[in-house]
């Protein structure tokens, strides 16, 4: 681990994990083993997405890395310290499936509720929110509360949200899951443009093989019961567009992570 | 309200997105022009509410004077359908002329004599309010922190309520003359009478208020803990403001028992002053003028209504207006 990386300009990887366990409930008749023998090396600017059927602990995992669940056993190191130190000092924010916008609060509010909690002046947290709306396109909504918004804006607000405060890694948990189809590949697409114009490190569960595909620098393909990871594959098509959708690049690649997931039971 | 701006009109819109986002605008004002629209009914409902409730009042009066002794072998009437005459229940107009009639031996009209005690009932009550709210809540905030807590104290909260209030008044207010000399103030017996109002105010907060504070989705306290934010933020800025509608559920039910326990406090505990003291006083002097102790009565019910109505208010400007419906 190299911590110290930083200083002679080389940065720590964003995660590190490394014979990672997780045991629900250990002793007890409703013991549960959700993960086991994990190994994750993500880069700083990476988009890697965490696939496989549900059960697979790719959800427990991500939580791991938060630092919102403890391993039972291995390490997971966030930028070159512990996941919980990584969580004190903000390292990474979390986007969930629901958006999870406070309903008492105007959009503006919600983006700046973690500057709030960080003790930002009112003032630069309105001009950062104000920016956010401007990454995510919906400035004319600022006062606005979200049961006006459809799911799909809710959830770019919940984007901006997490990003208000520059985290440099980002952790999505099925975040298009409950959106229809049209409007999902929309949020790819979306999501895509602000990862390029940050270069934010994003891990991203899944269960949508295309999705996984289209995203992300590299698949890490889960299989459960208990969850492992069964193969991490690189998948390089370079910047993507809506043409991207139909390259046969991307086909041979989803079927690559279909393959991997069928191998893996 | 296409004309508030012409980058509003749809038509130059191709992108479905930007599309939709307008139609949501339009949405939103919608909405809040019918909330308005709204309000104005239900003033209307209440006064023709009010009306009927008097006619309903006047109608049984002219039947149950008809009755008399010659019915008593009829079916219902006579022997259901108790007789009536301007005694047992003084017309309307009595009533209403009542409010602003000079009570013998005063100069003041009836309606400033019920006024002064139901202000006199009012700052029992809303002291008692209070001071219930902030018990109840502690409670609730206390309860939230440990399930083991909770499991253990809550049955104890629901029994203090099988406890009469009638039968713990006096009580408290002898606890009031005699014990509680320590306070940097004199104890008055209104006072003891806030304490009874305070013991019905805490229960429905302590309740409501722990469903409220649970209430938070469990994404939404991983979302406070994965900002690292601490246990006073997470109660501060999720769980309080996620438990106002079941807190102000329970401050309506509240403010109004706060009254009820006033007035029961008042006339247990042989407070002077209030309205239930001027209830027992008017029930005394019922044949001399029947039409006060409706007066009274309709004084305490309006005191009631009232406190309903300034935390229902409260509660829309803090919780209602914030466009809580979806619009889909």
């Amino acid at each position: 681990m190299n911590a110290a990386g930083a200083v002679d300009g080389v940065q720590p990887p964003a995660v590190e994990i490394r014979g990672a366990s997780k045991i629900f409930n250990p002793g007890r008749h409703n013991e549960v083993k959700a993960l086991e023998d994990i190994d994750l090396h993500i880069d700083q600017g990476d988009f890697v997405t965490l696939i496989g059927p549900s059960g697979c602990g790719k959800s427990t995992l991500l939580r791991l890395i938060a630092a919102l669940v403890d391993a039972s056993d291995g390490t997971v190191v966030v930028n070159g310290k512990t996941a919980d130190a990584a969580r004190l000092d903000r390292d990474y924010s979390m986007v969930f499936q629901r958006a999870g916008l406070f309903d008492w609060r105007n959009v503006s509010r919600n983006i700046e509720l973690p500057l709030e909690l960080m003790g930002w002046k009112a003032a630069d947290r309105r001009r950062r929110s104000a920016e956010m709306l401007e990454l995510v396109k919906l400035t004319e909504f600022a006062r606005h509360h979200p049961a006006e918004l459809s799911g799909g804006m809710q959830q770019r607000i919940a984007i901006a949200r997490a990003m208000s405060f520059h985290p440099q890694l980002l952790l999505m948990d099925e975040p298009f899951g409950a959106l229809d189809e049209m409007t999902r590949e929309h949020m790819q697409n979306e999501l895509l443009r602000i990862w390029s114009e940050t270069r934010i490190t994003v891990v991203f569960v899944t269960h949508s093989i295309p999705e996984a595909v289209f995203l992300s620098t590299k698949v890490a393909v889960m299989s459960p019961r208990p969850g492992r990871i069964a193969a991490v594959i690189d998948n390089d098509l370079g910047p993507r567009t809506d043409a991207t959708r139909d390259d046969p690049a991307f086909f041979s690649n989803v079927t690559a992570v279909r393959d991997a997931l069928r191998g893996g039971h | 309200m296409i004309d508030s701006g012409s980058q509003d009109s749809a038509e130059a819109v191709d992108d479905p997105i930007v599309f939709e986002q307008l139609l949501r605008l339009q949405a939103a004002r919608e909405q809040r022009r019918d909330r308005m629209r709204r309000t104005g009914r239900q003033v209307v409902v209440l006064a023709v509410f009010i009306c009927l409730l008097g006619l309903a009042y006047s109608l049984y009066k002219v039947v149950g004077t008809a009755i008399d002794d010659s019915q008593s072998g009829w079916p219902v009437i006579g022997s259901i359908l108790p007789e009536s005459d301007d005694l047992k229940m003084p017309p309307v107009l009595d009533i209403v002329s009542g409010i602003f009639e000079e009570p013998r031996g005063t100069n003041e009209p009836f309606w400033s004599i019920v006024g002064k005690e139901a202000a006199f009932t009012l700052r029992e009550a809303a002291v008692g309010f209070a001071i219930g709210v902030m018990v109840g809540l502690s409670i609730a905030i206390v309860l939230t922190t440990s399930e083991r807590l909770e499991r253990a104290l809550v049955p104890h909260v629901i029994a203090s309520q099988t406890i009469p209030l009638i039968a713990i008044a006096p009580i408290i207010v002898i606890w009031g003359r005699k014990s509680f000399d320590f306070l940097p103030f004199e104890w008055q017996d209104w006072m003891s009478v806030s304490i009874i109002a305070t013991y019905l105010t805490f229960f429905p907060v302590t309740i409501n208020g722990l469903r409220g504070l649970q209430s938070p989705r469990p994404e939404n306290l991983e979302l406070m803990d994965s900002y690292a934010a601490r246990w006073g933020q997470t109660l501060w800025r999720l769980r309080l403001p996620a438990s106002l509608p079941y807190l102000f559920a329970a401050f309506k039910i509240a403010a109004t028992a706060s009254v009820v326990g006033a007035i029961v406090g008042e006339i247990s505990a042989g407070v002077k002053g209030g309205l239930g003291r001027r209830v027992l006083l008017e029930a005394q002097r019922y044949t001399t003028g029947p039409e006060r102790l409706y007066v009274a009565v309709l004084g305490a019910a309006a005191l009631g209504i009232f406190v309903f109505a300034v935390i229902s208010s409260i509660e829309y400007g803090l919780v209602g207006r914030k466009g809580r419906e979806t619009v889909t």
